[in-house]
């Protein structure tokens, strides 16, 4: 199949329109027909994407299944996977069935909802697989769309101020961002992704208004995608969208938000920033570097004083993201493997988290940890699902959320031991927030008149998290199935980094000599 | 058969965790007690046919990225074998004890809750967290089965879930443990860094070379051995509640005591005494660091046995008491006699855990009652468990005779730790802190019997009238454990701490090392000369020069002809990782000089025990009104040790409050009021501009941000169509 990749792209949109033109009605069955065509929409397009992995070539640096056309305008339409960015596909493709599953209790504007959230799967794919600077903008720009109405219809009481926050954060972002991708087109010439990460930008030293830019226009370019890149991750100090979005949306939306669309910030960075600008990288990853190291602990405290859980893990997101820009800039094997896979990692453990939270929301209709206490009474097998996931976000060996935390440290230890220092403290921390929730939400005895009818997990909850279980604890054990994929593509990104860096002569920087040590 | 071994109580752990519905809990509990035994029988047949050189058994890949490879794998060597021992056999005559111990519980409805199969689950799990632990041959997997014994003591310490101290006694063990753990992974980091390898035998292969390189840590240069120890040492501390880092172990006691036994006193506490004569081959190399580790595992000691002696609750007695003996161990590991360390550790967790059975089985015929003031001539009511007790405290105060090797296990380990301690110290600190805690230790153990089966009944008369003998089930256990701890020290001297050459031969440790052994009462230089003699020692410290001075970590020039000239020379402790289960250094003699130490050293922790023996009887059975008077007397210090030295309160106030205060400072004033504070003010002026042209204000957002993507993209392409296109 030459266009595997449009087909699994755009299998949901199809989909979509086929739920926009036929479907008709708001009664029990319209709405029942909506969440089945979604379902079988999402699965199909899961189903679909294994091709992908099963014909990915990893010895193969390059990118593989690659499409391209002529599209409107002059325009190229060009799409193509490589290590990078395989998993981050079927990532999306398989938390989409279950973020679909998992909204089966949705009564309001059910088929708008499906079509929302179908839209957002092939926007988000398209992000992954766009090769041409100006499609990849448009997935990129596009999939807030819907993700903005699903939180604004379906969302909570404050949506509306936790909205506003979202696009002024990324608006902010996207400009600088658009900038630059006009400056790239400029110098090179074209829009083609693989064409601009093989460019020399320029990198000489200039002065504007008496200030020196080291690096000169690779920095700019650098810090304007970083502009949008950090708001996406979010990094500190730019996260404070994040705890309101999460807040705001429904169960299903922050699963999506949690689990994939933070995972195009860093996808961001090891598309464009690292190959595209290396010199500018370079001269910023100080920077990057103790930003991540402060977003670990800053947000870790501050996790810690959270009364809402939904809050609570979506200061824990921050701080996971953390060691992904972290690793990233690490710029060696196991900070970028490990960085890599801790998005992966993290879509399914916070995805997993906020279905946990779902699981009491829909029940009790309160976020507030205080209205919880001694749910394992009651809850036996909540109770075990929510422990799970909650040593996996602390990173326990044997889950999946070790792998990537300890790889990034080990990565940023090579580097910079005083970063490595700080970030490893996370550790505590994050065993301090994650089971001092626990224990409130969980433990002690059954005490709230109001939770005394609670009932446990139904079959249809136990059944979404199963496939999380299965992911969690098997990429714990065997992690290479990860590695196994991404490690030849890091190989080269890290050696053509390397290779850009000595031509522009910075490996004798004292940051580049510690790094290559 | 490893395999066995180490993923039977797994097995156990899934059937009874998740299938006692299909096979009852009873069920769960034979499945999980049957492969524990069967685990303990192939452990004790690999202890005896243990192979005199190192085995590797890879199982499946593991993390691996760039040069770093990591797979779950198993190293067999004398360590991991009696470790296997230790925790097998203790751990399935835990499960057994468990039967009666967990028969009824007050603490949960009977009938409706499962805790039963829940605990069986537990203990099983923890066993194999344990196994993996202690049998990994990388540091990672060691990791793994550090945290995951963390894990499930976290999960057992917080079985009682009703029980808010319980809970929060749990989060506590998990936090404080992963300061320890904090370190630990340093260590990982750092030892990746500096060897390029996490596997155990290539950092061996190394740690002569790392002794005299630099590591660049924060932003001083440290010798790479020392630091590195050191943050691993952080590991164990946290692990076996060494000061600084013992705060939880008390607390821990508020699990079900069969978990106390098997978790908190014989396998899991024991884990860094394990980790450090797991690295002797580096710890070697790092002498600075064995001197912290001596100072804080001797102070560990003396705290820990100050505070036993004025606990009234029957468990935390023995924690403190655990705490102290686990000093015991780091203080022979920091001198250098990792098998001394071993040795206690082996014997301890006979004695120790037939202790803690012993208190559960009070506790149980007392209903729960934990308060020894509500004790009291308990001799006659439960008189088995009185003698298990008694033979267990024999143990731990170290009754034997002097000048022999005849006597309980304690007597022996504990004094070969004296005698270690006064040889490596040269009689300082570390030695006289453990003869004061000897004396201590004999005080508070016989306080605990004194209080609990002589004298008066006190307390509620009811409970003492119905105080009832355990079944069966319950004393097997102890009677298996009692065994241990009267000949488990005789039997084993020779091996751990006997003549140098049986020592070598148990660990594995080829011959050549004897000759520095040859004359061992001339003292250090004319061992040190006869062992230049015997096997070109001289000429490996020339090496080893060469390598200082050489110092870069990747010089392969230099390390290829080190590596072949050490191969030359057959010496197994440079080029490739020393043969034998632990590694002393040829200029380490701490253990001869050891066995050479005056008689009044030998017999210092005899008569320690005696002094602590004659003041508790004198205080307890004699002249019942002395304690009060002398802690009415002397009430500040009382209370000062009462309250554990304040290490909880402090610890409050400086990391627990302000962690808090922090938070909410960060949320309020920095994400609320900075950050959005400045993006709100942004926001005001930029937004009204945007929701003015988009006309509606009410849903003007949606609009506002569709329309400014249009305008981008709008204007990107046109940029592009104007300028020729993409063509």
């Amino acid at each position: 199949m030459s266009n595997l990749l449009s087909i699994v792209t755009f299998l949901p949109a199809i989909a979509a329109l086929i739920l926009a033109i036929f479907l008709r009605g708001e009664d029990a069955a319209g709405q029942r027909n909506a969440k089945w065509v979604a379902l079988i929409a999402t699965t199909l397009t899961f189903l679909v994407s294994l091709f992908i992995l099963t014909g990915f070539d990893s010895g193969n640096t390059g990118f593989q299944f690659v499409e391209e056309r002529d599209w409107l305008m002059g325009l190229k339409y060009k799409m193509g996977v490589d290590g990078v960015s395989v998993l981050f596909v079927l990532l999306t493709t398989f938390m989409m069935p279950l973020t679909i599953a998992a909204s089966w209790g949705v009564e309001t504007r059910v088929k708008e909802y499906m079509i929302a959230f179908l839209l957002l799967e092939t926007l988000m794919l398209g992000v992954f697989m766009a090769l041409d600077l100006v499609l990849f903008y448009l997935f990129f720009e596009a999939g807030l769309i819907p993700m903005f109405l699903i939180i604004g219809i379906w969302g909570g009481a404050n949506r509306i101020y936790a909205s506003f926050k979202f696009f002024l954060y990324t608006f902010l972002g996207s400009v600088l961002m658009l900038v630059a991708m006009v400056a790239m087109y400029a110098d090179a010439g074209t829009t083609d992704i693989p064409t601009l990460m093989a460019h020399d930008f320029a990198s000489e030293t200039f002065s504007i208004l008496g200030v020196q830019i080291i690096g000169g226009m690779q920095t700019l370019m650098f810090i304007a995608f970083f502009a949008s890149f950090a708001v996406k991750m979010p990094m500190w100090p730019v996260h404070t969208w994040l705890p309101d979005a999460h807040v705001q949306a429904p169960t299903a939306g922050s699963v999506v938000l949690a689990a994939i669309l933070l995972k195009m910030g860093g996808y961001g960075f090891l598309r464009f920033s690292l190959p595209m600008f290396p010199v500018g990288s370079d001269v910023m990853t100080p920077l990057v570097l103790w930003m991540s190291a402060i977003a670990i602990v800053y947000t870790s405290l501050v996790a810690l004083v959270q009364e809402d859980m939904k809050k609570l893990i979506a200061y824990s997101s921050v701080a996971h993201m953390g060691y992904v820009t972290m690793g990233i800039f690490a710029m060696n094997q196991q900070g970028v493997d490990g960085a890599i896979f801790q998005m992966i990692s993290h879509g399914f453990i916070s995805g997993a988290l906020f279905l946990c939270v779902g699981v009491i929301y829909d029940r009790m209709h309160t976020r507030e940890i205080d209205a919880y206490g001694g749910l394992v009474n009651r809850m036996p097998a909540y109770a075990m699902l929510f422990m799970l996931f909650t040593m996996a976000n602390v990173g326990l060996p044997g889950t999946s959320g070790f792998v990537g935390e300890f790889l990034t440290l080990m990565g940023i230890f090579q580097v910079n031991t005083w970063v490595a220092l700080v970030a490893t403290s996370g550790v505590i921390l994050s065993a301090a927030y994650a089971l001092y929730l626990y224990r409130r939400v969980v433990m002690g005895d059954l005490i709230k008149e109001s939770l005394k009818a609670i009932t446990d997990m139904t079959a249809r909850e136990k059944w979404i998290f199963a496939p999380l279980v299965v992911m969690t604890l098997l990429l714990g054990v065997y992690p290479s199935l990860v590695t196994d994929v991404t490690g030849p593509s890091v190989e080269a990104l890290i050696a053509d980094h390397n290779t850009a860096l000595a031509a522009a002569d910075r490996l004798g920087d004292p940051q580049v000599a510690a790094a290559s040590h | 058969m490893l395999q066995i071994i180490l993923f039977g109580p797994l097995l156990g752990a899934i059937i009874a965790g998740f299938g006692w519905r299909l096979i009852s809990i009873r069920g769960a509990q034979w499945v999980t007690t049957g492969l524990l035994f069967l685990s303990c029988f192939l452990s004790w047949v690999t202890f005896l046919t243990t192979p005199d050189t190192v085995q590797h058994i890879e199982l499946l890949r593991w993390i691996e990225s760039g040069s770093l490879s990591t797979s779950w794998g198993i190293r067999l060597d004398r360590l991991t074998s009696t470790m296997l021992i230790v925790v097998t056999t203790v751990s399935a005559l835990v499960h057994l004890y468990s039967f009666g111990y967990m028969a009824h519980d007050d603490n949960f409805k009977e009938g409706e809750e499962s805790y039963r199969a829940r605990f069986f689950a537990y203990l099983s799990f923890f066993t194999f967290a344990m196994l993996m632990l202690v049998t990994s041959d990388n540091l990672v997997q060691m990791f793994f089965g550090w945290e995951g014994v963390g894990v499930a003591s976290y999960l057992l310490i917080g079985f009682y879930y009703r029980k808010p101290s319980a809970n929060a006694a749990a989060m506590k063990a998990f936090v404080v443990n992963r300061v320890g753990d904090f370190g630990f992974a340093l260590g990982i980091f750092g030892l990746y860094y500096m060897t390029d390898s996490i596997i155990l035998d290539d950092i061996f292969a190394d740690a002569s070379r790392l002794a005299g390189m630099n590591l660049q840590f924060l932003s001083w240069s440290f010798d790479a051995t020392e630091i590195l120890v050191l943050l691993l040492f952080i590991g164990a501390m946290g692990k076996s509640a060494q000061l600084l880092l013992h705060t939880w172990l008390p607390d821990a006691m508020e699990g079900p005591t069969p978990v106390s036994a098997l978790i908190h006193a014989a396998t899991m506490v024991t884990a860094g005494v394990f980790m450090i004569c797991r690295m002797s081959p580096l710890v070697e190399y790092a002498p600075d660091a064995k001197s912290i580790i001596v100072f804080i595992g001797a102070s560990t000691a003396f705290f820990a046995a100050t505070v036993g002696l004025v606990q009234n609750d029957i468990k935390r007695v023995i924690a403190y008491s655990t705490c102290s003996q686990l000093g015991y161990m780091f203080v022979a590991a920091g001198v250098g006699v990792y098998s001394a360390a071993m040795f206690h550790l082996f014997t301890h967790a006979f004695f120790k855990a037939m202790l803690f059975l012993g208190a559960g089985s009070v506790i149980h015929a007392m209903h729960h009652e934990q308060d020894m003031r509500n004790y009291g001539g308990l001799r006659k009511k439960i008189p088995m468990t009185f003698w298990a007790m008694m033979i267990g405290t024999l143990a731990i105060t170290g009754v034997g005779i002097p000048l022999t090797h005849i006597g309980f296990a304690g007597f022996l380990s504990k004094d070969a730790i004296i005698e270690s301690a006064w040889a490596g110290t040269m009689g300082g600190y570390g030695f006289w802190m453990l003869v004061i805690a000897a004396l201590f230790t004999s005080f508070y153990s016989w306080r605990l019997i004194f209080l609990t089966f002589y004298g008066e009944a006190r307390g509620d008369k009811h409970t003492h009238d119905h105080a009832h003998e355990s079944p069966p089930v319950m004393l097997i256990p102890l009677g298996v454990l009692a065994l241990g701890a009267v000949f488990a020290g005789m039997i084993w001297y020779g091996s751990f701490f006997g003549d140098h050459n049986r020592v070598n031969a148990f660990f594995g440790i080829p011959a050549h090392h004897e000759a520095a052994d040859g004359d061992h009462g001339e003292g250090v230089v004319a061992a040190t000369e006869a062992a230049a003699e015997g096997d070109g020692h001289g000429a490996v410290e020339a090496l080893m020069e060469d390598t200082v001075t050489d110092g870069s970590h990747g010089s392969d020039a230099g390390a290829a002809a080190f590596h072949g000239t050490a191969t030359a020379h057959g010496d197994a402790h440079t080029g490739m990782a020393p043969q034998g289960a632990i590694f002393m250094a040829p200029e380490n003699h701490v253990m001869d000089e050891a066995h050479h130490a005056p008689t009044w050293v030998k017999v210092s922790p005899f008569v320690a025990m005696l002094i602590g023996f004659v003041t508790a009887l004198w205080f307890y059975i004699l002249n019942p009104a002395m304690p009060a008077r002398v802690a009415e007397a002397n009430r500040p210090l009382y209370l000062f040790l009462l309250n554990k030295w304040y290490f909880d309160e402090i610890y409050d106030f400086i990391f627990v409050r302000p962690a808090f205060w922090i938070g909410r400072n960060l949320w309020k004033r920095g994400d609320q009021g900075t950050i959005d504070g400045g993006i709100n003010g942004l926001a005001m002026g930029i937004i009204p501009f945007f929701t003015r042209l988009a006309g509606k204000a009410q849903s003007g957002y949606i609009f506002t941000y569709a329309f400014a993507m249009v305008i981008g993209i709008a204007v990107l392409v046109t940029w592009m169509t104007m300028t020729g296109g993409a063509e």
